[in-house]
């Protein structure tokens, strides 16, 4: 693969202009296959040399669109559902276009919805939170009441805790999307848990506190409830009123969601009502019966919270096939940690071989979605294309083999496992897996 | 700037520290005190010591009635699951198998979380609306359902803890950060880390990745698992059959003034159809789920959706002669289960005539 050798391929018009990745010379269709990477163009592109009717006439005026969405050109940049998952869509999981988003916010249309009894309107003025159990006083705050205390802003990852959970047994889905799309990243507003807890009043735990739990109930018909330590919650976790700068979505828990850094995204409670602070876990539904871990002895592990290092290659990827041939080939994919943040992204092509370090775009933000690039020279052989993430505390994304040999194949959540994309002479991909 | 200092200062003058950031403990004076009676209203969870357990009691063969009328529809007459939906019952020794069978039975460790988990969240679409004896009655018809108790036994606050969960101690803590981490954070390999790298599985085999279409892989979903899944076969056929049906109907009982006509009926119907749609579906690509298609309802015989299995007594209200007309669906959602007794749907109703003549508009404008 390291074969620099450049030929035309005809078979697969695998032309590239290195004068830039024009789409409209692609459209023309008449560049000659030389022996270069660079393309000359024998006819002049009626793009350039005829007006067009954009540059002639008018587009929309100003509040075409009030609130606006992604021209039409990008209609197909939109969460995707997999109907035999699950019973119905009520309680059921969509999937984030990770494969072809780029940077690190995920847009909040098509940040993917996981809901256990849909997604309820809750106005704001019907909005009512509640502090109670072992503090000092029982509140209960409006919408208005939580504006009025401080609040920061933070930008931090949210994965379901069953993402990549199909591919235990074997390489099952084949998009980014799909495999590794139950996903988002966004920039919240909030007040820390912290906050509210202390205006309750806490004192009275002193140093218990290290043995307390907070309970975190949602307002709608699941009550998806999850015990979170009192440690937790006082440390970063935070009761968020905005996300990406505006009002959270209905399907992200508006008006009032709870965001808990790093750990698994069930236990972000959306329409957040209550929270109580209590001396047991309440060992709810889901935190038993879901989102704990069989291993292969039939034992299973409970309170898997925090989310391991990962990371996976979103471009080229199945949903997204290499249409430009050999020559320069962008790499790129997102990594994020629940323990700290990306140091590190590692990429293969060679199935985990021989491996170089990525480009990060920006250093890595605590527990928040890294991206990185890998320019590469494609040579138009097929690739086993992987990328292994690395962060703050030394933990190195391991792959599939390697957590299996230790958890079996029935664990459902939590599978970190390093993706691999059998990336094939036409530019074509497909998910699969490789031997260790 | 003036302005805004003195905004800063009002707004430590409100919490008494006079310091610019938000210190230790600082309160805001925000929010009132939770009155008890609302702290009552919400703090129903039940822990595992039986905290927070009313006094109640409910035997298994009146959770028999009550699972067959609220719960069964989803969860089977024996808890054993229809579809996809959750199998309750079942699974014993399998947690270890390759496909391990996690029911209440088989898995849960709580009989605690069973009564809780019943009691706020389900039925799915009219939670919070079983009593606390009823949550007794259906709880011990599941742990009967698991053998886990005879047919005379009667679950109370009182015996509550006596009842032994099969996989009560099968739970470890997280115990990543021992066995995991210290192996997964040794220094990464960089080059020549194996040699001989072979494909060993691949997706395409599978084929069970939905087409790309824009919002139209549900579809698409459905038939790539046909083979996955007996659910597929049987919410494939109606919707087939389904249109056919809906002409039929049309052909039949079009009313002479359409409620779909007015567009803001049809709106408001749509608001209020979603307290169907965890159950119903309706429109060009509606299946069967839980409850039938709505397709063709007004002038449709009671009990008739194809390949929808109905509870006897709906077929039997429909062969007496029950047809379905505004006013027949109107009667029959102010009290379902007094209408029709012992029939599956688990509904409150619509209590308000006027929201049944939206959601019939709404119906009807989508095909129905």
């Amino acid at each position: 693969m390291d074969d620099k050798e450049r030929q035309g391929n005809p078979a697969t018009n695998a032309a590239l202009s290195r004068r830039g990745f024009l789409r409209a010379g692609a459209a023309v269709g008449a560049m000659a296959a030389g022996a270069g990477a660079a393309r000359a163009q024998t006819q002049p592109d009626p793009l350039i040399t005829e007006v067009q009717p954009w540059a002639s006439g008018w587009g929309d005026g100003v509040d075409a669109t009030p609130y606006g969405l992604p021209i039409e050109f990008e209609d197909d940049v939109i969460r995707r559902n997999v109907g035999w998952l699950t019973a119905d869509t009520i309680s059921s999981i969509n999937f984030t276009p990770i494969h072809a988003l780029d940077g690190t916010i995920t847009p909040t249309g098509c940040a993917f919805e996981r809901h256990h009894s849909g997604a309820i309107e809750l106005k704001k003025e019907d909005y009512r939170l509640m502090i109670n159990g072992l503090v000092d006083k029982p509140l209960v705050f409006t919408y208005e009441d939580l504006e009025r205390f401080p609040r920061e802003n933070r930008t931090y990852f949210l994965e379901c805790a069953a993402n990549s959970g199909m591919e235990w047994a074997g390489a099952q889905l084949n998009g980014a999307q799909f495999t590794q799309g139950m996903i988002h990243n966004m920039q919240y507003s909030g007040i820390p848990l912290r906050t509210l807890l202390e205006e309750a009043g806490i004192t009275n735990l002193g140093d218990q506190i290290k043995d307390k739990w907070v309970y975190a109930e949602g307002a709608d018909a699941s009550s998806n409830g999850r015990s979170i330590p009192l440690e937790k919650a006082l440390d970063d976790c935070l009761v968020a009123i905005k996300a990406n700068g505006e009002a959270l979505r209905k399907e992200h828990g508006y008006p009032v969601r709870l965001v808990v850094p790093g750990w698994e995204g069930n236990m972000w409670v959306k329409w957040l009502r209550r929270l109580e602070v209590t001396d047991e876990a309440v060992q709810s539904r889901e935190e038993t019966s879901k989102y704990t871990d069989t291993l292969a002895d039939g034992t299973s592990r409970k309170w898997t919270w925090v989310m391991d290092a990962k990371s996976v290659v979103t471009s080229p990827s199945p949903q997204m096939p290499i249409k430009h041939g050999k020559g320069p080939l962008v790499i790129t994919g997102m990594a994020w940690s629940g323990r700290g943040h990306i140091t590190k992204v590692d990429v293969s092509i060679d199935g985990g071989a021989n491996w170089q370090e990525a480009r990060l775009a920006e250093p890595g933000v605590d527990k928040a979605v890294s991206r990185f690039y890998l320019e590469i020279d494609w040579d138009g052989s097929e690739m086993l294309l992987q990328s292994r993430a690395t962060d703050s505390t030394g933990y190195v994304q391991p792959t599939k083999d390697a957590l299996r040999a230790i958890r079996g194949e029935n664990s459902v959540y939590h599978n970190n496992g390093i993706q691999t994309w059998w990336v094939k002479e036409n530019g074509e991909s497909e998910n699969v897996e490789v031997s260790s | 700037m003036s302005k805004c200092r003195r905004n800063l200062l009002l707004a430590t003058l409100l919490a008494a520290p006079l310091v610019a950031t938000p210190a230790l403990a600082e309160k805001y004076g925000l929010g009132r005190e939770a009155l008890p009676e609302e702290i009552n209203a919400w703090t129903v969870e039940v822990f595992p010591d039986g905290k927070n357990l009313p006094e109640g009691s409910g035997s298994v063969a009146d959770g028999e009635k009550i699972f067959a009328d609220n719960c069964a529809a989803c969860h089977g007459d024996f808890a054993e699951g229809v579809d996809n939906w959750p199998k309750l019952a079942g699974g014993d020794g399998t947690l270890a198998n390759k496909d391990p069978v996690k029911t209440v039975g088989s898995y849960w460790p709580y009989l605690s979380t069973v009564w809780d988990y019943a009691h706020r969240s389900m039925p799915f679409g009219n939670a919070q609306t079983l009593t606390v004896d009823e949550t007794y009655a259906i709880v011990a018809y599941i742990l009967y359902s698991n053998y886990l108790v005879e047919d005379d036994f009667v679950l109370t606050k009182d015996n509550f803890l006596d009842v032994e969960m099969p996989n009560a101690d099968g739970f470890i803590v997280d115990n990543r950060d021992e066995v995991e981490v210290p192996k997964f954070s040794e220094a990464a390999c960089m080059s020549d880390c194996k040699t001989d790298v072979q494909i060993t599985k691949k997706a395409t085999i599978l084929d069970v990745t939905p087409n790309e279409g824009n919002g139209e892989d549900t579809a698409a979903a459905d038939t790539a698992t046909e083979t996955d899944t007996a659910q597929a076969d049987t919410a494939e056929a109606p919707a087939q059959d389904a249109p056919a049906a809906a002409e039929e109907a049309k052909a039949e009982a079009a009313p002479a003034e359409s409620l779909s006509a007015d567009p803001e009926l049809v709106a408001a119907g749509e608001k209020v159809f979603k307290k169907c749609k965890a159950c119903h579906q309706v429109g060009e690509d509606a299946k069967n789920r839980v409850g039938p298609v709505l397709n063709g309802l007004i002038g449709r015989q009671a009990g008739t959706a194809d390949g929808f299995k109905y509870s006897s007594a709906m077929k039997q209200h429909g062969e007496d002669g029950l047809v379905w007309t505004e006013q027949t669906v109107e009667e029959y959602l102010a009290d379902p289960k007094g209408y029709i007794p012992k029939n599956r749907m688990s509904f409150a109703g619509l209590k308000d005539p006027e929201d049944v003549k939206a959601v019939l508009a709404y119906i009807e404008s989508q095909g129905g």
